[in-house]
């Protein structure tokens, strides 16, 4: 197609070329001053027609982002291509799975207020920016941005002592590794003299800079900062407190959109802007990788809660999008894009089933392992799908899990990352054990009372776009070329338009694989 | 018939029972059962001619996917699947998989008509359950793709997860997770040394591929034979399995309901020997037929020592158990040890023989779990004690129990006599103590089996409770009936069936004779200058 070729060094083209994040903040504005508009008093709970109205405003916003397509983009402060383009959709339908579970959650929990649906939007605006952003003041921007929003969200439930605690722990970490990553930033900028991170990495590449301790330092900086923000070990501790505390569309978000947003700009910063020092900085990753892949797995094994357990299994799968980042190669960065897309829809159903099970009467949550006995006995339907979504997160054939998986594992073998896949392999083996084991107790186990599980169910919207993902997970398998095919293409843009000159390492084609026209 | 001549056959048997499982999930509570019973007849009704339409040695015209000069295959299929990663459809049969594919398509209804009132909640479950299981096996006997091979190979662990934890015994949730861990193990380093080998058949053929005729055609140095077998032989091992894996089957049978133990020693248990033979050694010839050595010995050396070991340990251990299932399980691991013996003996009786047990015990062996699962429905016991007698009681059970009591001992006439004795001629050429010492283990299977019998069919009628029961009904002898008829058939007359195998088997034969070794990369080659050192390292081996 005839890409219309945008000049990002003029400021009214950042209209076009910020086209979602302004539909979607103008909407989210417009979700607020609804509520405000249509309720008689402050206490009173929302009318369910706000969270149509949110989930309206993605539509949109992702009609618009598909808009962006139709445009290539000059050295400026966004980027304009099909990966940007393909993790606002990820994110996008992070965003609608959530507010869509959130449909019943919050007036079981009496905290259906409008600002829960603005923050969502506005959290959506910054993952979305953060994941387009190629200057790194952008960054910045975004991840506040987003990240104001989601400590919010964390400790939305205010009444609830588990949500607050998981709030200021997230909040005071978060702030904390914010100061990291713009101490990172400004060392960066003090070494090569640029925030722009296409600039940056023909900087370095074309030996314009040369990689200095000061440059190193930033780099380590901006390591924490993203370690952070993906929850890769040893940066994690927040993760399951803020996770198990939060409401739980709101950890559906956490695990899946900020994850997302945070890791398109991770491969961005590095392998964009670092891939000159590649070498400098693939070792560490590689520690960091490997740890978070072992960590978590053993650790999700101890686990008696479900949500703590998918926390940690989020964990586990941030270390396994590490190593198609550290692969810092086109093949790299389509496994990422492909995995990112299964991982988002799995955990986000995942989630959801979760909610489904909880108590009518008190809005409690029911995570412990054991409140799931004999669950696939009066809800086989639930029980299926979240039999599909464990199965795929654990990456077994017939899922769109195994395929994302071995996906990334062709790219680590490809650049001669072979002990990576293997630690991937057996500590997903590893996984199997504790994604079993709900398995185990759902189907073999008999209930603890007869119709104990009569109260669990979902809203039918909230119904059907669990079973749209787990439908996507099975279906991705089989006709799985065309999403990978896309990603692959889409991956290929990084590189595009004011990235960085192709490095060796990230050198297209490197693969066996044939290039489809 | 054109479809029998298509791969559309193997294609309708391979998903066939995968619609019937829907079907028979969506029947319902009631008529579960009958539906799938109806998919199991038709599924074997379809598959019987292809015992008459298999041409023995005969191929597929293909040239560019089944090129010249490797093994022949016929219904076969090439579809591109994934195209950018080279992972296609592709099928085929040969006189291996025939036979396995027949064993399983025939076990289906009979498997069915055993849990008819054995299974008496969840059936739905169960029967969809088991028509995906036969579904998924097929397709492990005919993939000819990599990829193909191992999601089949990982696939149906699910519906045999579910049959033992949900429908086995009172440790089913134990067993299951046991028999679902120690598979996995195994499969997973298969998938790394599967895509390992992908990453140099794509990088060698210039496009990227899964087939295993591609698989077939890699140069591998000694390290990596070695490493590669190693990884393969795991997950094979495992499922077959060969004596220090075989923990996990004990379990797993004795909590399996009749019908999931009867796919298990039926087919599951094959599935490990078909991909010894299929891929275990044709894909690294030098270093399965011991050109490459081990500590000092070819690993068949290795191989028939854990099978001869197999034999007789699993044998003895048979002999003390109370627990009639446990010991026909016990029993399973020593028959499939003469099939590791018959595969390593590298000759064409041996592997006749092999494929001939893997047959032969797939008849016998589910022949006497169904018959403890029809001793189960009447008494709810495995346990030895609680019988005896029964001769007086329910005599047409007691004559069907000392036949396939016989049968499995391989007493002459029946298909165990035929097939271990060709095992045994093969390992006599090649190594006499391993026959010398394997041959005991007939007598062995004498002792556990026959003490077995006498306690449960003769001795005194003691228990009332073993007066009263009824004898075998229309459905249980229409189980076994068929079950008789071919174990005797293959006992007296098994030319048809050796005749089919021979091309394939002697395929496997020379595959393995062949070479396909290349020597080490140098390491750390001086970039240039006389570096005497380097060189004669080098010229020294």
């Amino acid at each position: 197609m005839g890409a219309t070729m945008l000049d990002l060094t003029h400021p009214s083209s950042y209209w076009t070329a910020l086209l979602p994040e302004i539909v979607l903040c103008a909407w989210a504005m417009l979700v607020l001053i609804v509520d405000v508009a249509q309720k008689g008093s402050r206490s009173e709970p929302s009318h369910p027609v706000i969270g149509w109205l949110a989930l309206a405003g993605l539509v949109v916003t992702a009609v618009a982002n598909a808009y962006l397509l139709r445009f290539r983009g000059g050295p400026g402060m966004v980027a304009l291509d099909s990966f940007r383009v393909f993790i606002n959709f990820v994110i996008l339908g992070s965003a609608a799975l959530t507010l869509l579970m959130a449909q019943g959650y919050l007036d079981r929990r009496g905290i259906n207020r409008g600002e829960f649906h603005g923050l969502v939007l506005f959290g959506t605006v910054g993952m979305m920016l953060m994941a387009g952003a190629r200057d790194l003041l952008m960054v910045f921007i975004a991840l506040e941005l987003m990240s104001i929003s989601v400590y919010v969200l964390a400790g939305f439930d205010r009444m609830d002592e588990r949500s607050v605690e998981g709030a200021l722990k997230y909040f005071l970490l978060g702030a904390f590794s914010s100061a990291f990553f713009l101490f990172g930033v400004a060392l960066s900028w003090g070494a090569t003299g640029t925030t722009d991170i296409g600039r940056m990495g023909q900087l370095l590449l074309g030996g314009g800079t040369a990689v200095t301790p000061l440059l190193l330092a930033g780099m380590a900086m901006l390591m924490v900062g993203f370690g952070f923000k993906v929850a890769a070990m040893p940066f994690h501790m927040w993760t399951p407190d803020a996770y198990d505390g939060a409401p739980t569309p709101v950890t559906a978000l956490m695990s899946t959109g900020v994850k997302a947003a945070a890791f398109a700009s991770f491969i961005r910063v590095f392998v964009i802007g670092f891939g000159g020092a590649i070498e400098r900085w693939q070792a560490i990753g590689f520690l960091i990788a490997a740890v978070t892949m072992i960590g978590a797995n053993l650790i999700a094994m101890t686990e008696g809660s479900l949500k703590r357990m998918l926390a940690y299994s989020s964990i586990a799968h941030a270390g396994y999008l590490l190593v198609a980042l550290l692969s810092a190669s086109e093949d790299g960065a389509a496994a990422f894009l492909f995995y990112l897309l299964v991982y988002t829809l799995m955990t986000a159903g995942a989630f959801a089933v979760l909610i489904a099970n909880s108590r009518e009467a008190t809005g409690q949550e029911r995570v412990a392992l054991e409140d799931w006995a004999g669950f696939a006995r009066e809800k086989p339907v639930l029980a299926a799908l979240f039999s599909v979504f464990l199965l795929s997160l654990a990456g077994f054939p017939l899922t769109a899990g195994f395929l994302g998986k071995l996906y990334i594992l062709r790219a680590a073998v490809a650049q001669g990352l072979t002990v990576l896949a293997v630690v991937l392999v057996l500590s997903s083996l590893v996984s199997y054990f504790y994604y079993l084991r709900v398995i185990v107790v759902m189907y073999m186990t008999p209930a603890r009372a007869e119709g104990e599980h009569r109260a669990a169910r979902l809203p039918s919207p909230a119904m059907a776009g669990v079973v749209l993902a787990a439908a996507l997970v099975v279906l991705l398998f089989f006709a799985g070329r065309w999403p990978l095919g896309w990603a692959q293409q889409s991956a290929a843009t990084l590189w595009r338009d004011g990235g960085a000159a192709a490095s060796p390492a990230a050198a297209p084609g490197t693969g066996p694989v044939a290039r489809v026209p | 018939m054109q479809f029998y001549q298509s791969h559309w056959i193997l294609t309708f048997l391979i998903f066939f029972p995968l619609v019937g499982a829907l079907a028979a999930y969506l029947a319902g509570e009631r008529n579960a059962r009958s539906v799938a019973l109806a998919v199991g007849l038709v599924e074997f009704l379809v598959s019987v001619p292809l015992f008459w339409t298999f041409v023995p040695g005969g191929g597929c015209a293909d040239p560019a996917t089944f090129p010249a000069g490797t093994p022949a295959f016929q219904n076969c299929a090439s579809y591109a699947w994934f195209p950018e990663w080279g992972i296609r459809y592709q099928v085929g049969m040969d006189g291996i998989s025939l036979f396995m594919v027949l064993l399983t398509t025939l076990l289906l209804p009979l498997m069915v008509l055993g849990s008819w009132t054995y299974i008496r909640d969840r059936r739905r479950g169960f029967y969809a359950s088991l028509l995906a299981l036969t579904g998924g096996v097929v397709g492990v006997f005919v993939a000819l793709d990599m990829f193909l091979f191992y999601v089949f190979w990982e696939v149906m662990l699910i519906p045999m997860y579910f049959m033992i934890g949900i429908w086995g015994g009172r440790e089913r949730v134990y067993a299951a997770v046991k028999f679902f861990l120690f598979t996995t193990v195994g499969s997973l380093l298969m998938l790394v040394a599967i895509l390992w080998l992908w990453w140099h058949v794509s990088s060698a053929a210039g496009h990227p591929s899964f087939s295993y005729f591609d698989f077939l055609r890699l140069p591998l140095t000694s390290l990596q034979q070695f490493l590669l077998f190693m990884a393969f032989a795991l997950a094979f091992a495992i499922k077959v399995p060969v004596f220090p894996f075989h923990t996990w089957l004990p379990h797993a049978h004795v909590q399996a309901p009749t019908a999931g133990s009867v796919v298990l020693a039926g087919v599951l248990l094959k599935m490990g020997t078909y991909g010894f033979i299929r891929f275990g050694l044709t894909l690294f010839p030098d270093f399965a037929a011991g050109k490459i050595l081990w500590h000092g010995h070819p690993i068949a050396q290795y191989a028939m020592i854990l099978g001869v070991i197999g034999i007789i340990y699993t044998a003895m251990v048979a002999a003390v158990q109370s627990n009639a299932k446990k010991l026909v399980a016990y029993t399973s691991v020593a028959h499939l040890g003469f099939v590791i013996l018959g595969i390593f003996a590298y000759n064409l009786q041996g592997m006749q023989g092999a494929l001939l047990v893997m047959i032969g015990h797939g008849l016998s062996t589910p022949m006497l779990f169904f018959l403890l699962g029809m001793l189960y429905e009447r008494r709810h016991s495995y346990e030895i004690d609680d019988f005896g007698g029964l001769a007086a009681s329910i005599p047409a059970f007691s004559a069907m129990l000392v036949f396939a009591g016989m049968a499995s001992v391989g007493l002459p006439t029946t298909a165990g006599f035929v097939s271990e004795f060709l095992v045994l001629l093969g390992t006599f050429e090649k190594h006499p103590w391993f026959a010398l010492i394997a041959a005991t283990g007939v007598i062995f299977a004498a002792y556990y089996m026959l003490p077995m019998v006498q306690k449960v069919v003769f001795n005194a009628l003691k228990r009332p409770e073993n007066r009263l029961i009824p004898d075998l009904n229309g459905r249980e002898l229409a189980i076994l009936v068929p079950l008789v008829a071919l174990i005797l058939w293959l006992g007296m007359y098994p030319k048809p069936v050796l005749d089919r195998m021979e091309p394939a088997a002697s395929t496997v034969l020379a595959q393995v004779q062949q070479s396909r070794w290349t020597p080490d990369p140098v390491r750390n080659r001086p970039a240039a200058g006389p570096a005497v050192g380097g060189v004669a390292m080098n010229g020294g081996r």
